[in-house]
């Protein structure tokens, strides 16, 4: 075993890319649960995204157009869920568990002339300035494009949730659906409005691995971080700031793990690979102190 | 405008005819799909549903029935109690894997001992395995209030690991000239699970899956605890009046569907499997979530929904291999049929009815 070979500048680099598909399904999925609807589809509309995303790339030669594609497919799989779970009231849990079984076979449909193919180009941009710092610089700021993205829509989100006035509606609809429909908001207009947007940020996230992480399309290649992505929602209880720190202390043990397994560690490669999902379980028992948003998971019927 | 109104009472007629309606759309759905595919939808949905059963090589698919239905029926009925009282276990392929390398270990531990003990023993083993590995969601839910819709998923990927680790690892056949896989435990006389009757696919495994329905039955109609778990879920406040202990509820459902997920996996790794393997596991544990909610959750309903779920299993092999449509439609099928059963549930619980709004 050699540790000198890992080289923590770039192991800090790799986790922020490691980090980036969780981020973009985690922060799509807040938004749904922070609206009161607990999708748990993530896994299903990640995958379909990341064929989506790599079907629509390698036929235009665009990673960008890729990554439209891939957004636009996980929103339209999200509102699959959205019409069962708003309009025909079926029960969440088992509707999002529908919607990735689905989505898997779907995935596995679409992908089937696309194995083996390689992934057109996403080259990294390299930040003027910024990114000649020395160590700051490579980690930080020698990314590609879609880290930065990632990071943005976190911070819009928090933006979104705390600042306008269409957050406070979408908080209130989460926390209480029934006074927010006495005070005449639309509930089921802003859910679906949401569903809408988490499937397009699972797409995106799906696609990230497809695009860039891998770059290549193989089945079941999300391989659980929908569900990962879920548990970084708990973890941050509900708020856009700790999802950050949630993804990045999981992108660091999944890139630690890869590293130590390149290193050659007397463990076998079988129990590293089990890290990623070990560590998810600890951090969901340490930290299930948040308060879910207060009508999460309720199907809301308007009687009257 | 259609608005809908709920039921006093969920309707009785729709909750038997809405499973069926279910099954309808997905064959005209999946009929579109297998057109849009290039294929016969007619030839396509015949040799799903029909070939098996009907067709002059029945006599081949039949016992194939049994094979399959038996592990997705016997996960189902154990998820069965959770789901009517809330309790989430979707990782029961984590059990299933489970229970089949329990069994395996116990069953190669004894090779190549000839005794009648060897096979009830990797019985019970398989059944602990199941169980230990659902009670860890369990207890962590019940001490530390963790999600175990989360922990039980994440348990699927350690398990899938460790099955890697052990086919590759400690359960290696020595004789194996390196390959991964273990001992083929069909060809080892005291662990093997062979055919009661020769040729019709009857494993002790569909006897267990019989057992489990008319327990399953017994236990929901007939005992306090099928009472507090159909309380519970109906609703948790009366439950909670009416003195149901929702940590031992929690353990003991969880417990149920592990046992029998891990008896499903240790019933199939001696019998139609025969050895520990890196691709032992193929999603019936998934795909029994989707059996258990066709079959309402009801014993009798989920042995239907069992057999018809294996039905899709071996007339999609039969489509795969005549008519050449992708094993992924397959799967994809047995999606849209759950996405179609929570569609048309609506009417189980809802009227839907035409209203003219008013002006204002």
């Amino acid at each position: 075993m050699d540790l000198s070979a890992i080289n923590p500048i770039l192991l800090l680099a790799s986790l922020m890319v490691a980090a980036t598909p969780i981020l973009l399904a985690a922060i799509g999925e807040l938004v749904v649960e922070r609206a009161g609807v607990l999708n748990l589809g993530v896994e299903g509309m990640m995958i379909t995204g990341a064929i989506c995303g790599f079907a629509v790339a390698v036929g235009t030669g665009s990673p960008w157009l890729g990554f439209m594609g891939a957004a636009l497919g996980g929103a339209l799989l999200s509102l699959l869920f959205g019409v069962l779970t708003q309009y025909l009231l079926s029960n969440q849990v088992a509707t999002g568990l529908a919607l990735t079984l689905f989505g898997l076979g779907l995935s596995a449909l679409m992908g089937q002339g696309y194995i083996g193919i390689k992934a057109p180009a996403f080259p990294d941009i390299h930040i003027p300035l910024l990114g000649d710092i020395p160590v700051i610089g490579p980690i930080v700021f020698q990314h590609d494009p879609l880290v930065y993205v990632g990071l943005l829509l976190t911070g819009g989100v928090w933006w979104f949730l705390h600042k306008t006035r269409g957050g406070l509606i979408l908080r209130a609809v989460g926390e209480n659906h029934d006074a927010a429909h006495a005070l005449g908001y639309k509930v089921i207009k802003v859910r679906m409005l949401a569903i809408a947007f988490g499937g397009a940020c699972a797409g995106l996230g799906g696609a990230y691995l497809s695009l860039v992480r891998v770059p290549q399309w193989t089945e079941g290649m999300t391989a659980g971080a929908g569900w990962i992505a879920l548990a970084i929602v708990v973890f941050a209880g509900w708020k856009p700031w700790r999802l950050l720190l949630g993804a990045y202390l999981f992108g660091g043990v999944t890139v630690l793990q890869l590293n130590l397994q390149a290193a050659g560690l007397a463990i076998p490669v079988e129990y590293l690979s089990m890290s990623p999902y070990l560590a998810t379980i600890v951090v969901l028992v340490i930290m299930s102190a948040g308060r879910a948003p207060g009508s999460l998971g309720r199907i809301f019927h308007a009687s009257r | 405008m259609l608005m809908l109104e709920k039921r006093p009472n969920p309707s009785r007629g729709w909750t038997i005819a809405t499973p069926l309606l279910a099954v309808l759309l997905t064959m005209l759905f999946g009929g579109i799909l297998f057109a849009a595919l290039g294929k016969n939808p007619f030839e396509t949905i015949r040799s799903i549903f029909f070939d098996p059963l009907f067709s002059e090589f029945a006599f081949y698919y039949r016992p194939q029935l049994l094979i399959k239905g038996a592990p997705l029926v016997l996960i189902a009925i154990g998820l069965s109690f959770g789901f009517r009282a809330g309790v989430w276990n979707i990782g029961a392929e984590g059990q299933y894997i489970m229970g089949a390398l329990f069994g395996a270990g116990v069953g190669l531990a004894f090779y190549p001992m000839e005794s009648w003990i060897v096979f009830p023993l990797m019985v019970i083993a398989g059944a602990v395995g199941g169980t230990l590995w659902a009670m860890i969601p369990g207890v962590l839910k019940v001490k530390f209030g963790t999600n175990e819709i989360l922990v039980s998923l994440m348990l699927v990927y350690v398990a899938e690991q460790l099955l890697a680790s052990m086919a590759l690892g400690a359960m290696r056949n020595p004789e194996g000239m390196g390959f991964p896989g273990s001992r083929n435990l069909a060809q080892y006389p005291s662990a093997a699970n062979l055919e009661i009757i020769s040729g019709s696919g009857m494993h002790w495994g569909v006897v267990a899956a019989f057992i489990a329905v008319i327990f399953a039955y017994i236990t929901l109609s007939r005992h306090i605890f099928g009472f507090q778990v159909r309380l519970s879920g109906l609703s948790p406040r009366a439950a909670a009046f009416a003195g149901v202990n929702p940590a031992r509820l929690v353990l003991v459902c969880l417990g149920i569907s592990g046992a029998l997920a891990g008896l499903a996996g240790m019933f199939e790794v001696a019998g139609p499997a025969g050895q520990v393997s890196i691709d032992f596991n193929v999603g019936y544990g998934f795909t029994a979530i989707i059996v258990a909610f066709l079959g309402r959750l009801h014993p009798v309903g989920i042995l239907l929904a069992g057999g018809l779920m294996a039905l899709t299993y071996i007339g999609g092999e039969i489509a795969q291999s005549n008519l050449g449509l992708p094993g992924a439609a397959i799967q994809l099928l047995q999606g849209m049929l759950l996405f179609f059963l929570l569609a048309v549930d609506v009417l189980t619980n809802y009227r839907i009815r035409l209203r003219i709004m008013e002006q204002t």
